[in-house]
């Protein structure tokens, strides 16, 4: 303790007298009951992931013994363990684009202080509220060939339309995006709406004077001013849905084909067949996955903050 | 000048807007939940295939009467209230408390902690490995483990939002107490915590809104061994193996979804204003 207040004597120099006045009034021991559980639930058992994704735990083995990189050999030859990173990051960025496109559009819309719009708001939060497997589970029904979009698309468009919309090998992985982006577009709008208030009416009126219009006034002026809001979206949408499970489990389970096979489903999955090294090795990938992108992803997002 | 303008501009624009909004509503809204209540109220032969049409008659009372047995909802609700509330208590207190010094003091080891503590805002949870660190803890399938994997992984964002918080508190308020003889924890319990309460009633909304609802990582530790909504949720949806009991489901959603709901609905503002205000800065 008293090393600690050296380094600060000597780098805050006139400032000795607080800094170890600071020692017995802010005294360390309070850190130590949250760091104590942070460690023991979260640093070891991350540390683990690096150890334990180098054997061949498994149940059906009475030991633990090294197996060297034989799980990562395995995954990326039956080639699991590519194709569920690229399908991870590819519902990553369709959930930041859609969930980021429909919470500007509502925000946009509602932006007025009406009565109608306070209660459309409260409204789109009520998604934001339920569970996301509740969300998966209503949009599964939705969704089925004989379901209610196919039923008024056939409506409108007077053919029998029996779209498998949670059955295609390609377009699924897009269609489940849009469920995640639905179930948060309403915490988005809430953020771009704190967002537009914090623009200032007289800004607005100026440039509607100098003859802009909505689009020209959006552009030039709001878009710019909503970059913190921004960062703050794109950011927590792209790296909390690369670690998503729940829509993706109540709608396609990982199908067809393994096309939307989150790294989360590979493990839940893997675990529950008893392969837990296996398990534990896409754990430690999408923990690496996730460390990778998420210092460039805030520092990009930043950079373009300070930029406009 | 200004006041012409801006009326003009709103006489214009009201009769589109409105009309705008509520369509919003109707369509991504109102359908998806209307296709929910009426199918609840369905029997199982009227709800293969969830749809807007009425049922011949309501079965509301015997499907919820079925959800209370087969899916044991009751448990579940006493099951995740055992859950959330110890753990959203234990991070809020032991976060609060980290974050007090983690704001006042400056030096270089202190920041380290504070960055490293956070980390675990973005970093997703090691879920495979934490089981077997819990069961060589003998806290594999509790209550205890899955409440202390919870604290463990939220501990980061208690400490993000209250030292943030903190950093925006003069010191000065301390001091007072400090100088009348006041122990760190007097001051601490009777200057720093009260003024706490927006942050922390934020952090708790969020925070219970992550537990309640998590089915994931409750899968792992305490899947089969406890029950709670989510849990429970996700048993009724997988039973029925070729046929899914939509009725029942939908049933179910309708009262896990209740007790945040009425929540919502009545802290409404609270909740509203508390989120947008942590995230634009």
């Amino acid at each position: 303790m008293s090393a600690l207040s050296v380094v600060t004597s000597t780098a805050r120099g006139p400032s000795w007298r607080r800094s170890r006045r600071g020692t017995q009034s802010h005294p360390l021991w309070f850190l130590v009951p949250a760091l104590a559980i942070l460690v023991v639930f979260f640093f070891v058992p991350t540390l683990f992931n690096f150890v334990y994704a180098f054997t061949d735990w498994s149940s059906f083995k009475s030991q633990i013994n090294f197996a060297g990189a034989d799980n990562f050999v395995q995954l990326l030859s039956n080639g699991s363990l590519l194709a569920d990173l690229r399908i991870t990051l590819v519902y990553a960025v369709l959930v930041a684009l859609f969930q980021n496109l429909f919470g500007l559009i509502l925000a946009l819309v509602l932006e007025r202080d009406t009565r109608v719009n306070r209660f459309a708001r409260a409204a789109f939060f009520v998604p934001v509220v339920m569970s996301a497997l509740a969300v998966g589970y209503i949009f599964q029904a939705l969704l089925k060939p004989q379901g209610l979009l196919n039923g008024a698309l056939s409506a409108i468009s007077g053919q029998h339309v029996t779209t498998a919309w949670l059955g295609d090998t390609t377009w699924t992985i897009v269609v489940v995006a849009v469920i995640h982006a639905w179930k948060w577009m309403g915490l988005s709008m809430l953020i771009y709406l704190a967002g537009l208030k914090t623009i200032s009416e007289d800004v607005i009126e100026a440039a509607r004077i100098d003859g802009a219009g909505w689009w020209g006034t959006f552009r030039s002026i709001r878009w710019p001013l909503l970059a913190p809001a921004i960062t703050f979206n794109v950011a927590t949408a792209l790296l909390g849905s690369m670690n998503g499970f729940d829509v993706v489990q109540a709608t396609t389970q990982g199908g067809p084909g393994g096309t939307t096979e989150l790294l989360n489903i590979f493990v839940f999955r893997t675990f529950g067949q008893g392969l837990f090294a296996q398990a534990t090795t896409m754990s430690l990938m999408l923990f690496l996955m996730v460390a990778v992108l998420a210092f460039p992803v805030i520092r990009i997002l930043r950079k373009r903050e300070e930029v406009l | 000048m200004n006041v012409t303008t801006s009326a003009l501009r709103r006489r214009r624009v009201r009769p589109v807007q409105p009309i705008a909004a509520i369509l919003l509503v109707i369509v991504l809204l109102g359908v998806p939940f209307a296709m929910v209540i009426i199918t609840a109220g369905k029997t199982q032969g009227e709800a293969l295939t969830p749809n807007l049409s009425l049922p011949s008659s309501w079965h509301f009372i015997q499907n919820f009467a079925r959800v209370f047995d087969e899916g044991r909802i009751l448990p579940a609700f006493f099951g995740s209230i055992l859950i959330m509330v110890p753990s959203v208590a234990i991070v809020l207190i032991l976060g609060s408390m980290a974050s007090w010094i983690l704001a006042r003091r400056k030096t270089r080891g202190v920041s380290f902690i504070y960055a490293l503590a956070i980390s675990g805002i973005v970093l997703p949870p090691a879920v495979v490995t934490i089981v077997l660190l819990l069961r060589q803890l003998g806290l594999a399938g509790t209550a205890i483990g899955m409440i202390c994997v919870y604290a463990g992984m939220y501990m980061s964002t208690v400490i993000f939002f209250v030292t943030g918080f903190i950093r925006t508190i003069p010191p000065e308020l301390e001091e007072a107490a400090r100088i009348d003889g006041a122990s760190p924890f007097r001051v601490f319990t009777r200057v720093i915590l009260p003024l706490l309460s927006p942050t922390l009633a934020t952090a708790t909304i969020l925070i219970c809104l992550y537990i309640w609802n998590d089915v994931f990582y409750a899968l792992f530790v305490v899947g089969g061994r406890l029950d709670t909504l989510p849990l429970n949720l996700y048993q009724v949806a997988s039973s029925g193996l070729y046929l899914q009991n939509w009725n029942l489901i939908f049933a179910y959603i309708i009262l896990m979804s209740l007790p945040l709901l009425i929540t919502f609905v009545v802290l409404q503002r609270k909740i509203i204003s508390g989120i947008t205000s942590g995230a634009v800065k």
